[in-house]
């Protein structure tokens, strides 16, 4: 049994473990691992996901256990202190002596703080550790306490930097950049692309301050309370977090005499080895072709080779070339740049499309003869990184025009490259060193068969993420050319797709899960993936409540309330339109003052109340029944509101009665539900203060009648409404949303919004007006049918509820009990209650 | 914060020293689950209606800590028992309590025997 010591437990220490016992005949080595931080291996790419939710263990590569049924002796929060090379043997901080015959250094990097007057004042962080981020939170809480407007700056506008800058966003402090370079992220972006995502960043509320040399942190009483650029030229700001680079955690190299880089690093050669043939380095620690490559690609390559050279596979190299492709996103701004970037005028000819106005900029780099493509830089806009990457490193064909490459797909003209095209060694998971033949194979040779298993085949995807759009692609394809039919079941009970379920309980008539499973199912119990899906069909086609089977709803609707961070629910009563008396606004006033509930006005234009528990919930509604409030239903996959501005009932501009029209059709649609949640605006002119272009339905009044718009939404893909027919009356209006609402009901798959579903339907939005105004499919007399069926249906669900003992039985926290969760704390906020933050 | 998740640890069968009456076999729901007191603990109890089979574990989700397991949809996978944790949709194995869909710990699961239409839950003390 041999010993092999991997010094350093990050990201790359961390691959090397699982890389290692994944291969052949490695059960003669033993592997032991020292970490310097508390807790194991995390995801330090994604570190600012730690401000969103402040859950350290979904960071985790593995947890502690993985090591330990891997057979790996996993030693945190311990540093290694010494090497010595002749005896080889290692020293850890508290003086134990271990053995190896191989050395895996992987101790990484630290952030470099650069030698600033004032540097050592209390708030200012680095940002590397989860502990790092921890003293921020603690620090800015404090902060916060005190001011409330307090500002942060993020010394350094590199990647980090502004993965920083949204941490400091995140915090809630007042977020500045500076940066010493005359742009932001000077090593990846052209001083264009720079200009366009600072804008960007700019209109979200970043301050950027560009070309700042710091001479000295200013300070009070030891704490911090100002950056010095130059004299009269100062920032302040109470709190800063360097992000100013990395230098390699090299020190263990130096102290036992390995070969080092003049500015640091442990030299290394092809198969990862130092200069003591026994000693490997991998990751930022090592210095391979005179460089530190930052990024995880290249480490989790280094940390295969390592591998491989230690069990004997003296083939495997590390290549010559390394790719320094990036993609991310960064404070929600898709940002890519690959191969050169920045090319001399003499090697080839650069084509940039630039819209400052949509915050886009694409540039790629063609070798003079027009007929490679050498690299390029997009900012604002990545979707087309992958296939770009893909064809800049396979030296595939490009288009004679090769602007083709980036300019939005022209009517009807075919987008150029198709994943199928790539060659077999193209390599589509650069995260995970996976080539497109292996994604592949696995499924020719029936590994898989959907791309779960492919995925869990080869690991692609589950680095950065970035290719799994092209991994589903391919996975795709490949079964179609196998003649496989292409899955579209709605999980592994029902290789029925939503539209085929629809069309079978419409046809059959079922009314219960039970029946639906039984004669359609792959057998089973159903899940929570198919359980709420036919729930939402039955009541689709039957106009059933959630209150029928209750157990097969979705949670929420299981209980007519959204439930909230610390399982305590909220209540929604129906404002339609937005229109309420002062009668009605202080009975929800009394009856959230009776049952002491958090208050807010939502984004929907109507009231929420927070904190209810679940046997308080049917008592509140029964109060604001009595009041003649109904369900919201923002609980629903249905219609939440129509939101209205004021219109010509009393604005000055107001071309129409913007409200009356909200009113009636919110309560036309109300209760429907859909694939997924609905929302509908309507303004009285086109200055738009409902904001009906962002909804899936939106109208605004203009000469002679309403504009109709379709399909559009906020969340996380945003997009505008598009038109679909001008100047028509209310009578129409209804008509054409009859029938839109009830075809996208019918067709769409579960969980499509309708931005999702029209953008994907064939023929875009011509096609929609064939269907809908043309009657092309000679349904619309259905579909109106059908809707005005569900109109005519409606009833309050909570009214059927507490109407009904047998139903109230549902909203009991113990069924044994009458007590309360005893497990709820709550805490004071700004003179109302929340939740206690979750740790 | 760890003292809460210390509360609760598997129950084989072989170690039930109690028996404790939980409530009616009509007070659950069919196909779905109900929660029950016992001492400080809350336990999550689900009747699988379609294969009338019943299980118990934990009502505490150990993802975020709060008591809602029993809220949340039940059904299988590769005909694992399973529920979906009504936060996150995190899913967990009711025989062994394992963490179907990530690396959560497992969660604590119960026997359960029904008699003369009563949901008796098995504890080791």
């Amino acid at each position: 049994m041999k010993t092999i010591i991997v010094i350093g437990n990050g990201m790359v220490g961390y691959k090397f473990c699982e890389k290692f016992i994944a291969k052949n005949n490695q059960s003669d080595f033993k592997i032991i691992v020292f970490g310097e931080e508390p807790r194991p291996a995390y995801d330090r790419v994604h570190l600012s996901e730690f401000f969103e939710n402040q859950d350290a263990k979904a960071l985790e590569m593995a947890p502690k256990s993985w090591y330990e049924d891997n057979g790996i002796e996993l030693i945190t929060h311990t540093r290694i202190t010494d090497i010595h090379r002749t005896q080889k043997t290692i020293t850890s901080v508290d003086e134990k002596v271990y053995s190896y015959d191989y050395l895996v250094l992987a101790t990484g990097s630290s952030a470099f703080v650069p030698p600033i007057k004032g540097v050592e004042k209390k708030g200012v962080f680095v940002y590397r550790t989860i502990e790092d981020l921890e003293g921020m939170l603690a620090y800015a809480s404090q902060l916060k306490k005190k001011n409330p407007n307090a500002r942060a700056a993020v010394l350094g506008g590199g990647l980090l930097g502004l993965e920083a800058g949204k941490a400091v966003m995140d915090m809630g402090l007042e977020p500045h950049i500076v940066e010493f370079a005359p742009k932001l992220m000077p090593r990846q972006l052209d001083s264009r692309s720079s200009q366009v995502l600072q804008l960007k960043l700019e209109s979200i509320g970043l301050n950027i301050h560009l070309s700042k040399a710091t001479n000295q942190i200013l300070g009070n009483d030891g704490y911090i309370t100002g950056m010095e650029f130059g004299e009269d030229d100062v920032l302040n700001v109470e709190m800063l977090i360097i992000s100013a680079g990395i230098r390699p955690r090299d020190e263990l190299g130096r102290t036992c005499d390995l070969e080092m880089g003049v500015r640091g690093g442990i030299v290394v050669n092809n198969k990862m080895q130092t200069s003591d043939p026994n000693i490997y380095a991998i990751g930022e620690v090592a210095l391979y072709n005179h460089m530190i490559y930052g990024l995880v690609a290249p480490g989790y390559d280094m940390a295969d080779v390592a591998a491989n050279q230690i069990l004997g596979q003296t083939e495997s190299l590390m290549s010559d070339e390394i790719d320094m492709s990036t993609k991310l996103k960064l404070i929600g701004v898709d940002v890519a740049s690959f191969g050169e970037p920045f090319m001399p005028a003499s090697k080839g000819h650069s084509i940039i499309f630039e819209n400052k106005t949509q915050h886009l900029y694409k540039r790629i780099n063609v070798s003079l003869d027009g007929k490679s493509l050498l690299g390029g830089i997009l900012v604002g806009d990545a979707t087309d990184y992958n296939m770009l990457h893909q064809i800049y490193l396979n030296g595939m064909a490009i288009p004679e025009d090769p602007a083709q490459l980036i300019l939005p797909a022209s009517e009807g003209g075919a987008s150029f490259g198709d994943v199928t095209d790539l060659p077999d060694e193209a390599q589509v998971c650069s995260c995970e060193s996976v080539t497109k033949g292996q994604i592949c194979s696995t499924i020719e040779n029936g590994e898989a068969t959907d791309v779960t298993g492919v995925i869990s085949c080869t690991k692609a995807g589950t680095g950065c993420g970035g290719c799994k759009p092209m991994v589903t692609d391919l996975t795709n394809a490949t079964l179609k050319a196998l003649g496989i039919e292409v899955k579209e079941g709605v999980c592994e009970h029902f290789d029925l797709s939503r539209q085929d379920l629809y069309k079978i309980i419409q046809v059959k008539g079922y009314t219960t899960f039970n029946e639906v499973i039984d004669n359609h199912g792959n057998g089973g119990h159903g899940c929570e993936l198919c359980k709420p899906l036919v729930a939402s069909l039955m009541a689709s086609i039957n106009a059933d409540t959630a209150n029928k089977e209750y157990a097969i709803q979705d949670s929420n609707d299981r209980f007519l309330a959204n439930i909230q961070r610390n399982g305590t629910y909220s209540v929604v009563p129906r404002v339609p339109g937005g229109e309420i008396t002062p009668d009605k606004l202080i009975a929800l006033g009394k009856i959230a003052k009776k049952y002491d509930l958090y208050t807010k006005v939502t984004g929907g234009v109507r009231i929420d109340l927070f904190g209810a528990t679940l046997q308080q919930l049917p008592l509140i509604w029964k109060e604001l029944i009595s009041h003649g409030f109904e369900s919201g239903h923002a609980y629903g996959k249905s219609l939440r509101t129509v939101k209205t501005c004021v219109g010509s009932t009393w604005c000055r501009y107001g071309m129409d009665e913007s409200v009356s029209f909200g009113i009636e059709l919110e309560n036309r649609y109300r209760g429907i539900r859909a694939p997924h949640k609905i929302k509908g605006g309507v303004s009285g002119c086109i200055r738009e203060c409902a904001e009906a272009r962002g909804k899936d339905f939106g109208l605004i009044a203009v000469e002679g009648g309403w504009n109709l718009y379709l399909g559009g939404n906020g969340g996380a893909t945003p997009r505008h409404a598009e038109l679909f027919a001008e100047q028509i009356d209310n009578e129409t209006v209804i008509k054409y949303l009859d029938r839109y609402l009830m075809f996208y009901m019918r067709t769409a798959k579960p969980l499509q919004r309708t931005a999702a579903w029209q953008e994907r339907l064939e023929g875009g939005l011509d096609y929609l007006k064939d269907v809908i105004i043309e009657d092309k499919l000679g349904i619309v007399d259905d579909l109106e049918n059908e809707m005005q069926t569900l109109v005519n249906k409606f009833e309050c669900e909570w009214t059927q509820a507490v109407n009904d003992p047998e139903m109230m039985k549902r909203f009991n926290h113990f069924v044994n009990s009458e007590e309360e969760d005893d497990n709820l704390v709550f805490v004071p906020m700004r003179d109302q209650k929340m939740p206690e933050p979750w740790k | 914060m760890e003292d809460i998740l210390n509360k609760y640890t598997t129950t084989e069968l072989d170690n039930v020293k109690v028996w404790f009456k939980a409530a009616l076999v009509s007070d659950f729901p069919v196909d779905g689950g109900a929660c029950v007191k016992y001492k400080d603990k809350q336990i999550a109890v689900f009747n699988f209606n379609r294969t009338q089979t019943w299980y118990a574990c934990q009502n505490l989700c150990p993802h975020k800590l709060e008591m809602v397991l029993s809220r949340g949809m039940i059904g299988d996978q590769g005909g694992i028992p399973k529920v979906a944790c009504p936060m996150h949709k995190k899913t967990f194995s009711l025989k062994t309590g394992e963490n179907l869909n990530g690396n959560l710990e497992a969660i604590a699961t119960y026997p359960v025997k029904i008699e003369n239409n009563i949901v008796y839950i098995g504890f080791s003390e």
